[in-house]
């Protein structure tokens, strides 16, 4: 299996690649810049497409129009450019349409600036356009991760038809990791009853209008009850040291990094700490979450690079049982285990 | 539409017709009449007098509803029509 | 099919719509490029259209519909419909169908060109969609000389939200929103599109057409014919303006509303083809995207590599990495951080690089943080290093203050002329500017503090590091190969003889 040294904006190309992602379209914005330039070095090797938009807007409805004739496809971007996608990927959602769209996220809110954040967690996991539609989110916290779950983000984005984020920040996007390659995909799903392929065989219809108010309300009962499936069935986290903890964090991306690190740190130092890192942010572990207090711990502690936007999501998980603290870095800063450690100290006195 | 009649000539359909008279009005020969009777969407629809129909397609081509108006012309074999 | 081609015209001439088919018809009816049946279409009026008595629309979409039945396109034609009075158009063309976001068509058919090479793309838009919300998109797409015929229906105002303004609404025009009259100079003037496009070089085929009469809609027909044929053609993007009525919106029966084309809307919309260079103009290829897998991992290179071999020294002075490197922009500093991160992975450690990104670059310092260890990595950034490689002195006064006690400091004497202030760490002054300088390349400076490292740590055996040197430096010619082979040792050794490590 082949070893490489890449960034994780490089291994998402990868991955995608390897994943049978046909297209890719997209628009320059640091920190994602490199997928798109790593898919323009890569993608024509391969026959494939690869095609600077003329905007963010343009870049997601090339995704709208690659996915409707039944394609792989995918798009890059941070959170200036994910706001501007966002009526797209409602039509991508609305029209069940496959599609992969990695967010590499930066400060915001405005231009802010180009420094890591977890400041686009409410508006990729929360649906984030018009209507009423989920995003499934993938949140990978290594340049291996990058690779693994854009391919598997093509597989959930086919079986549920319907939009995958691949979200992380501009730390992971920016870093340098092994890689080991893996197999390319070798199967890939039979759209003929849905995707527009200019044949005779193929003249559907890619359409999100319902003007029936009665066949509206029945078509978001579908998507809600896909979403339901999804939450029963795609729920990834991954648990560190969680045995035996008596106090736990929680975070996601760069953020679960730094806290892997404080749970090296404070074991050494004899304080029973463990971390709860979800890999999926929709489907959310809820139930996985809700279980917490049950095991008897003193505290729970969410780290994140945003104001309190998954905290909300643990604290609805944990349904008044337990309420988790916060710990936030923002504005491009990440939070170092040191200080991460100190606040442990200062809220549970350990 | 009788076996009789001479080729060419326009079919309206008067259910389907809007009554918006641009046929009438790029009809040459000025064979095409508005009815005084309404269609069941309320709309006085148009109508072929019976004869002088030269088969230019102007009425056809100028109708913009897909199947209101249709136009044998001078060549047409009725077996073609299955 | 021959019989329904227009004879072909010269560019060097003007174009013009000269040259009208006249194929052999026996009945003029419903064409097959229409669904018999509108089943996408709600309600109980299945057979009718949801369009205006009057408008033009449907004349359009008649000529459309028709010349894919005559051409034999029906089957691999595409039909892309955005927002507007069109929005709707799925409801009759027995077609691929998408229906898409407001102004967004020509973006939409950019991909569904590309994804289906052989197909004949339709991108049919109004004007608020097309020269207002989609402006940027039809520009690019144009530009780009997209494979489509984009038809573009001109009358001058918004019809499916009740007549408000539209880009194409002439001066003085009153509308919904502009209820006194378009007023120039806080409206500004209506836009010519077929003008505007006229100034890219590779759309084939641009033309201003009107359904005002029989004279004009026999025109509109050719060069409907002409832009589909030369997406059949791959000849690429070819745009269709039709000056079209909208009698609800403009508040017009039908035959006053094709006056109000001839007398208001051609003065301001001159008629005519702009440009026809699809004759000269070559077929658009696409490529085929390789999808095998064996064909893939070949192209990747996946039998090329070979695990690595190399050892570990498990004697090393330090172990366990957590490296700041430092200096100017163009010091190769964050090159320096990722060949160490690479000789890292070779010896089959875990490994992390992390640059620091955007204007601080530009500001003219870089620093990247380095981890090489055998467990697995946490955090990436490193906020407490044990060992800092400061190439210039901010970088030195920056980075020493976050060292932990008994790291290794390691600076470039050769530019630094101030001692470190911390007496708790191991300090390595180290000439490397100089170092590269005697070597005939100051760009060789990295590798110069790779060897440097190399001995002050005991991680990596020099001898190691120069058999990596042809694949970290890939493509590169053997005299550079060379030099930094050179550099390490030169590193290496300066260390060794000058320190006790």
């Amino acid at each position: 299996m082949p070893r490489m040294l890449m960034k994780g904006n490089y291994a998402a190309v990868y991955g995608a690649i390897l994943a049978g992602c046909e297209a890719y379209y997209g628009y320059p914005i640091t920190p994602a810049s490199e997928i798109a330039e790593s898919a323009s070095a890569l993608f024509p090797k391969f026959g494939r497409t690869f095609l600077q938009a003329e905007s963010e807007v343009a870049a997601i409805n090339m995704v709208y129009g690659a996915s409707g004739c039944g394609q792989r496809v995918m798009t890059g971007s941070s959170g200036p450019g994910i706001s501007l996608k966002q009526e797209g990927i409602s039509y991508c959602a609305g029209s069940a349409l496959p599609c992969v769209i990695v967010d590499i996220m930066r400060g915001g809110p405005g231009l802010g600036n180009i420094g890591p954040e977890q400041s686009d967690y409410n508006q990729v996991v929360k649906g984030g356009g018009h209507g009423n539609y989920r995003n499934i989110v993938l949140a990978p916290n290594s340049a291996q991760e990058m690779c693994d779950l854009t391919m598997l983000a093509f597989e959930l984005a086919d079986k549920y038809r319907n939009p995958v984020f691949v979200l992380t920040d501009g730390v992971i996007g920016q870093m340098m990791e092994a890689v080991d390659l893996p197999e390319p995909v070798t199967r890939f799903p039979d759209k003929s009853d849905w995707a527009v392929k200019g044949t005779a065989e193929s003249r559907h219809l890619i359409n999100s209008i319902y003007l029936d108010h009665d066949d509206l309300e029945r078509w978001n009962r579908e998507l809600e009850k896909k979403y339901e499936t999804i939450q029963k069935n795609e729920v990834l986290v991954e648990e560190y040291m969680m045995d035996d903890a008596e106090i736990v964090t929680i975070g996601y991306g760069s953020s679960s990094r730094v806290l892997r690190s404080a749970v090296d740190t404070a074991r050494e130092n004899g304080i029973k700490l463990g971390l709860f890192r979800p890999i999926t942010l929709f489907p959310f572990p809820v139930d996985e979450i809700a279980q917490l207090p049950d095991k008897g711990i003193k505290g729970i502690l969410t780290v994140e690079m945003s104001t309190g936007q998954l905290v909300d999501d643990v604290n609805l998980a944990l349904k008044g049982k337990m309420i988790s603290d916060l710990y936030s870095r923002l504005g491009g800063n990440v939070p170092s285990a040191t200080e991460i450690l100190a606040k442990i100290s200062e809220l549970y006195g350990v | 539409m009788s076996e009789s009649r001479k080729y060419p000539f326009p079919v309206i359909d008067s259910d389907i017709c809007k009554g918006c008279k641009l046929c009438i009005a790029a009809c040459p020969k000025k064979v095409l009449v508005i009815s005084e009777k309404l269609n069941s969407k309320g709309f006085h629809f148009s109508e072929y007098v019976g004869e002088g129909c030269i088969g230019c397609g102007n009425c056809f081509y100028t109708c913009p509803e897909p199947s209101a108006v249709t136009v044998y012309l001078k060549d047409y074999v009725p077996e073609e029509v299955s | 099919m021959e019989t329904f081609l227009l004879p072909r015209r010269s560019s060097r001439r003007s174009p013009s719509f000269t040259g009208c088919n006249m194929e052999k018809k026996t009945v003029l009816r419903k064409p097959k490029g229409f669904i018999n049946v509108y089943k996408h279409k709600p309600g109980a009026e299945k057979d009718r259209t949801h369009y205006c008595p009057g408008c033009g629309h449907g004349i359009l979409h008649k000529l459309i519909a028709e010349a894919l039945e005559d051409f034999d396109l029906v089957e691999k034609t595409i039909i892309i419909s955005p927002v507007g009075c069109s929005v709707f158009a799925y409801y009759y063309f027995h077609t691929g169908n998408l229906q898409v976001a407001h102004g967004r068509a020509p973006a939409v058919a950019s991909a569904v060109s590309r994804a289906n090479p052989d197909s004949v793309v339709i991108s049919y838009q109004g004007d608020g969609d097309l020269a207002a919300i989609g402006g940027n998109n039809i520009n690019q797409a144009a530009n780009r000389g997209e494979n489509m015929a984009v038809f573009f229906v001109n009358n001058a105002i918004y019809g499916m939200t009740g007549g408000q303004m539209a880009p194409t609404t002439l001066e003085g025009q009153k509308t919904t929103t502009t209820p006194y009259g378009r007023n120039v100079k806080t409206d500004g003037y209506p836009i010519q599109v077929c003008e505007l496009i006229n100034t890219f070089t590779a759309p084939v085929y641009i033309a201003r057409t009107s359904l005002q009469d029989m004279v004009n809609i026999r025109k509109t027909r050719i060069a409907v014919r002409k832009a589909i044929m030369n997406a059949k053609d791959k000849k690429g993007f070819s745009l269709v303006e039709v000056l079209s009525m909208c009698p609800s919106g403009w508040k017009k029966d039908s035959l006053q509303s094709q006056q109000w084309i001839k007398e208001r809307m051609v003065p301001r919309f001159p008629l005519g083809v702009l440009r026809d260079i699809s004759e000269e103009a070559e077929t658009i290829e696409r490529p085929v995207p390789v999808m095998d897998p064996e064909e893939v991992k070949k192209i990747f290179g996946y039998g090329d590599f070979k695990a690595s071999t190399i050892q570990k020294n498990t004697e090393a002075n330090i172990k366990k990495i957590s490296l700041r490197v430092s200096g100017f922009g163009g010091q190769g500093i964050m090159s320096t951080g990722i060949v160490l991160a690479n000789v890292g992975m070779e010896y089959g450690y875990n490994v992390s690089w992390l640059p620091s990104y955007g204007p601080e670059m530009r500001g003219g310092t870089a620093n990247c943080s380095v981890k090489i260890q055998e467990d697995t990595i946490g955090a990436s950034e490193v906020t407490e290093p044990n060992m800092i490689i400061a190439m210039n002195q901010p970088s030195l006064e920056k980075f020493e203050k976050i060292m932990i006690p008994g790291g290794a400091l390691m600076y470039n004497s050769t530019l630094i002329d101030i001692e470190p202030t911390r007496n708790d760490v191991d300090i390595y002054n180290v000439p490397i500017t100089g170092m590269a300088d005697e070597l005939g390349d100051t760009r060789v400076q990295s590798m110069v503090s790779v060897g440097a490292f190399a001995a002050i740590t005991g991680l990596f055996d020099p001898k190691e590091i120069v058999t990596l040197i042809p694949s970290l430096f890939a493509g590169k010619p053997d005299k550079v190969l060379k030099m930094n082979e050179e550099a390490v040792l030169k590193g290496y050794n300066y260390v060794t003889e000058n320190f006790s490590v």
